[in-house]
């Protein structure tokens, strides 16, 4: 069954829940795990997911890099007692719009179609990248949607 | 005491995003349920204020901010209207421009301190909470004990230990704590600052560090300035009474800046070596790193080894965006909306029923002390207590004004007590409610100290340590929301009286309903624990 994003917001329904926890092996630089939880193995590829979390990944590290111009930024902001933070757009601000735009992007052309949706982390607070798993509201009828809490049968 | 009740009430179906809500919020809710949008902060859960529709953020309360603002324009407008007149004609126009531009940038540090998000975390949402609880259990221990709520990571090869948040439902990110202050997780948790009125955590350090580092050269500088001016004044064998006569406020300048430059330079000093060595003050004063436990492994994992490096990354690293969103628009869903403004009206009607029962409830209790009474009075309370269960949001508005109740402790707990923090999070139903209303001495501090246990890094003592878990296994199985908070409390009176086994209750209406809840109860807990 494909569908695309509205498709799955209308017909079908929510069967589970994946999170995906932060990884602090490196310190507390922002950093997912890539470990592929084993609901989503009938639902995706290995290889596609693992691209898409390595990929934020690598986008969070951008947004975290202390190089020059974030001190350049930084060095600014403090001679001007941080009041360029009220007019000015972070370095920070202007990648997490990046990461926004792709998870979209991943949503609409790989995520959908398969019944998943990534919810952006920024709306968990950065601690988990949720992964819906959408059944469609015709076919299982086993599947309890709003029981997610007790996490026993996912499919 | 039916306590399939609360389970057959769908939390997914019933609960907005936010787990727990202020008793102001409800009200509020009612009243504004007509609307369609409501922004994020009206609904968060901590307890901080927020002014210019979610634009600043403070802590509950301001402490002494007004104090410290106070104090510092005092100073500096009495300085710029009885001292820079004469310096200006005797020395530089420098002194007023330097003054006054340290001036500026101290307030401004100040404000942006005390408003600015200092990097709280949002609260687990119910679904995360439950996928936590499923980890939790499926690597929990055979033995009888419940799991240790404490995740291990590896931090640059280093084992540092991840404690689990009640509150807040999540295992703490590294160098994230909880603030009982504000009632919420913030990372890379300083301190709370009462003179800034809020917690000083990631996102607002840098601000912190400047305003403290201004303000000491503010200080240092008023202080030259004015000793400057008088010494001068004083010149010609003139002696220094003559020049405090001639200029008193510089006398009240002086003593202000003479007591606070100490202990702001001291300040400043102890942060400067903060920010070198990339340590928090929650961790400096832990000794979290400083190798207490006597173990050759232990160093600050999050320090970069190079002064330079750290400050860098502490004060001019990228500035993280705020997690809450205050300003967003809440999710508009809108079966889970009917059926929450639903149970809202009937909740505002059963208020007045409920506080009659608490009041009942309390007045039974506190009437009697007697030990052989305690059976049936247990019951009684149950069932009380299941009566106050039926209240789904009123409850927490119940039960704060039940702890501000002036209903002194029922029965004085053992050793137990004395282990527990004596500040109680008014804002957790279960630590609120249990004291005031349970006869049972020995329930009394399991209870009260439920909601602290997280924040023990020891274990509790021997004895109620049943209790302890069944509190605690108790509210991470069968509770999602605010609204099961108050059935959660119903089932620890029912719970701790069945096994402290007391006297079997005399009136057989209330025993058997008693005693079957309790037991399936027990029951339950047993299998999930084995």
């Amino acid at each position: 069954r494909f569908h695309n994003l509205q498709e799955l917001r209308h017909s079908a329904s929510l069967a589970n829940k994946v999170f995906l926890q932060r990884d602090y092996s490196d310190g507390t630089t922002c950093r997912f795990q890539t470990k592929f939880p084993s609901e989503l193995e009938s639902r995706i590829e290995r290889p596609l997911f693992e691209d898409t979390v390595k990929r934020l990944n690598i986008y969070y590290a951008e947004a975290e890099k202390m190089g020059g111009q974030s001190y350049l930024e930084g060095c600014l902001a403090c001679a001007t007692a941080y009041l360029i933070f009220l007019c000015m757009e972070t370095r920070y601000e202007k990648v997490l719009k990046k990461i926004g735009r792709y998870i979209q992007e991943q949503n609409e052309k790989i995520y959908a179609p398969r019944g998943l949706l990534i919810t952006d982390p920024i709306e968990r607070g950065m601690r988990v990248i949720e992964i819906s798993i959408y059944e469609d509201r015709g076919s299982s009828g086993s599947c309890s949607g709003s029981s997610s809490t007790s996490g026993s049968s996912a499919r | 005491m039916k306590h399939c009740e609360y389970q057959q009430i769908d939390p997914q179906a019933l609960s907005t995003p936010t787990p727990t809500l202020p008793p102001q919020h409800a009200v509020v809710q009612e009243e504004k349920k007509g609307e369609t949008a409501r922004r994020k902060w009206e609904d968060f859960p901590g307890k901080n204020r927020f002014y210019c529709d979610g634009r600043i953020i403070v802590a509950q309360q301001s402490g002494v901010l007004p104090l410290t603002l106070g104090l510092i324009l005092v100073t500096t407008v009495l300085f710029f209207v009885f001292d820079c007149p004469f310096l200006l004609k005797h020395l530089t126009v420098f002194i007023p421009a330097i003054g006054g531009v340290l001036f500026v940038f101290v307030v401004i540090s100040l404000l942006q301190t005390s408003f600015t998000d200092p990097g709280i975390l949002p609260r687990a949402t119910p679904d995360e909470a439950a996928d936590i609880e499923k980890q939790i259990d499926n690597s929990g221990s055979s033995t009888y004990r419940p799991p240790p709520r404490t995740k291990e990571v590896m931090i640059n090869q280093q084992v540092v230990k991840l404690k689990y948040c009640f509150t807040c439902k999540m295992f703490r990110p590294p160098r994230t704590s909880h603030c009982s202050l504000c009632d919420n997780c913030v990372e890379r948790f300083d301190h709370h600052c009462p003179w800034v009125g809020n917690c000083v955590g990631k996102r607002n350090y840098r601000f912190f560090y400047t305003f403290i580092v201004s303000l000491s050269f503010l200080t240092v500088f008023i202080f030259g300035c004015v000793a400057t001016h008088l010494a001068l004044r004083a010149q010609g064998g003139r002696g220094l009474m003559f020049a405090l006569q001639e200029s008193p406020a510089s006398a009240v300048e002086l003593v202000i800046c003479f007591f606070s430059v100490w202990s702001i330079l001291g300040l400043s000093g102890f942060h400067t070596y903060l920010v070198a060595s990339n340590l928090t003050t929650n961790e400096d004063i832990k000794g979290s790193w400083s190798g207490k436990s006597g173990t050759e492994d232990t160093g600050n994992p999050y320090s970069y080894n190079n002064i330079i490096t750290n400050c860098c990354s502490v004060l001019c690293g990228p500035m993280p965006p705020s997690l809450i969103d205050r300003r967003g628009f809440m999710p508009v869903e809108e079966s889970s909306q009917t059926v929450a403004t639903e149970i809202e009206l009937a909740a505002k009607n059963e208020i007045n029923v409920c506080q009659l029962v608490l009041c009942l409830s309390v007045f039974v209790c506190m009437a009697h002390h007697h030990p052989p009474l305690g059976g049936q009075l247990s019951g009684l309370c149950s069932v009380l207590c299941w009566l106050m269960s039926k209240c789904t949001q009123g409850t927490k508005d119940l039960l704060e004004s039940a702890s501000r109740s002036p209903c002194p402790q029922t029965g004085k707990p053992q050793t137990v007590s004395t282990s527990c923090p004596d500040s109680i999070d008014p804002a957790d139903p279960a630590v609120t409610f249990n004291p005031d209303v349970t006869p049972d001495p020995v329930a009394v501090p399991s209870l009260k100290c439920g909601g602290r246990h997280h924040s023990h890094t020891t274990s509790p003592p021997d004895e109620p340590r049943q209790l302890h878990h069944h509190h605690h296994h108790n509210r991470h199985h069968k509770t999602r929301s605010a609204r099961s908070s108050s059935k959660r409390a119903a089932l620890h009176i029912s719970n701790p009286a069945y096994n402290v086994s007391l006297s079997p209750p005399t009136s057989p209406g209330l025993g058997p309903s008693h005693g079957t809840g309790a037991e399936e109860h027990v029951r339950d807990s047993f299998a999930t624990l084995h």
